[in-house]
């Protein structure tokens, strides 16, 4: 069974028709093909899914591809503005926030949120904030780091 | 997940009007986080989910005779983020920020929570202890659930299949009363727990006695467990630096955990009774921190008259 839905992605309108049991994840990887959100343990626990739904973050593997209709999503694609990467981004580039890099665009994505509501967060704030974004390199130091930092690079 | 229907009705008449055409078939979504698990792992198949995501004016949190309103479709950020709730009761909003992560908070809702009837979950334990009700909402009108009565087994409730969880009402808490939850978490930060308990303690004017007493359990049974036995054994009785461990030691038998791989069933049982008894300490801090916080104007001068004497 279909739905007709609207929203926004990246800034862009999406006008389309999908299947009721369609989830978002799979929605935007495959059907959109924006590949950068990843899925890692598809029960709403690890983050790497991470996507911003009118600026809260929320896990596409647990939300319905028709429950976004008439909200504005922002993927880890959508960061970038004309071709210049986020503070957030080019922090995690310059301080080394990232090994293998599966759970880096939800990192990104979940920290982004996180700056916007809080620019000059502290250690204890980051990691309750970052809590449900695991990274099985073990790099918490580096991405705690790396989102310290981000500031430096917001103009 | 199978296919299904979907429909988004924009007020509660139309959401009625879709339960009865589904009958029991259909389920309701708002937040999806702990349903759309359990139709990704087939538990639950319904022919159509009926959406609540475009009813409007089902979030508020207000106050309401003292008490506070909160609105089923109200997620936990907006609880744990409320600034009455803050400030009027903190330990409701420290409570839902326990719960998973910051990503489910944003979408789950107070009444898909009480409605998915898990026994791990935060929330039950401190509203069971708070004394909230629940409004449950149908065609045929509305009833208030007190939540003590409304857990039935592993995620079941009293509501039947046409009614809508529109309200949670926490009443106004008596003068001299604290109240909170702890959580064992051996695991993870975002780990359902080991055991959880909360405690709303009320003294009586000279605070030396217990005048009231509410004690809820989480993770310990098929049902969050109010601990009625271990509460009778304090009300009305003299506060003693013993009573709250006894009380801890009455709670273990009303527990009935499983082994799991977050502890055996007698080591569950045993941590409730230590859970219990810290959460009726830090029940009794918060009295103590509340008068410290803002003193009454009378019983306050007393108090601190009493403590200059005694320095002598």
């Amino acid at each position: 069974m279909n739905k007709k839905i609207k929203f926004r992605v990246n800034g862009k309108r999406v006008e389309t028709e999908v299947p009721t049991n369609r989830l978002l994840i799979d929605y935007l990887r495959y059907d959109l093909g924006l590949t950068g959100t990843k899925e890692g343990c598809s029960v709403g626990v690890c983050g790497a899914c991470t996507v911003l739904m009118d600026g809260d973050m929320i896990t596409s593997c647990l939300t319905l591809a028709v429950m976004v209709d008439g909200h504005d999503i922002i993927t880890v694609e959508g960061l970038a503005k004309n071709g210049e990467l986020n503070p957030v981004q080019k922090s995690f580039i310059q301080y080394g926030g990232f090994q293998c890099g599966i759970c880096t665009p939800g990192q990104v994505v979940a920290a982004t949120a996180l700056l916007a509501e809080n620019p000059k967060p502290n250690e204890e704030e980051i990691k309750d904030w970052m809590m449900g974004n695991l990274c099985r390199c073990t790099g918490y130091y580096k991405i705690i780091e790396s989102i310290q930092k981000a500031h430096q690079f917001a103009k | 997940m199978i296919p299904f229907e979907y429909r988004t009705p924009k007020n509660l008449k139309e959401v009625n009007a879709t339960l009865k055409e589904f009958g029991s078939d259909a389920k309701l979504i708002a937040g999806g986080t702990a349903l759309v698990i359990m139709m990704k792992q087939r538990l639950v198949r319904p022919s159509c989910l009926v959406s609540l995501r475009s009813v409007r004016g089902l979030n508020a949190i207000e106050l309401r005779n003292g008490g506070i309103s909160i609105g089923g479709l109200a997620t936990h950020r907006e609880v744990e983020g409320s600034s009455l709730i803050r400030r009027r009761l903190p330990m409701l909003a420290e409570t839902y920020h326990h719960v998973a992560t910051l990503r489910i908070r944003n979408m789950a809702t107070v009444g898909g929570g009480l409605a998915h009837a898990d026994p791990n979950q935060d929330p039950p334990p401190s509203l069971i202890a708070l004394g909230a009700t629940v409004k449950a909402t149908s065609a045929n009108g509305s009833r208030s659930i007190p939540l003590d009565e409304f857990f039935k087994d592993y995620y079941e409730t009293v509501l039947g299949p046409d009614e809508i969880i529109t309200e949670v009402m926490v009443p106004k808490l008596a003068a001299n009363t604290g109240a909170a939850y702890i959580k064992f978490l051996p695991r993870t930060a975002d780990d359902y727990a080991t055991v959880s308990a909360a405690a709303v303690l009320t003294l009586d004017k000279t605070k030396k006695n217990i005048a009231d007493v509410r004690i809820a359990l989480g993770s310990v049974g098929v049902t969050p467990i109010r601990a009625t036995a271990a509460e009778a054994l304090l009300r009305g009785q003299p506060l003693k630096a013993e009573a709250f461990a006894e009380a801890g030691e009455k709670a273990k038998e009303a527990v009935d955990p499983i082994s799991d791989f977050r502890g055996s069933a007698a080591y569950k049982r045993d941590m409730a009774g230590v859970f219990v008894r810290r959460a009726l300490e830090r029940a009794l801090a918060d009295i103590r921190q509340q008068a410290k916080a803002k003193p009454a104007p009378k019983p306050a001068k007393k108090k601190i008259v009493k403590k200059k004497g005694k320095r002598r």
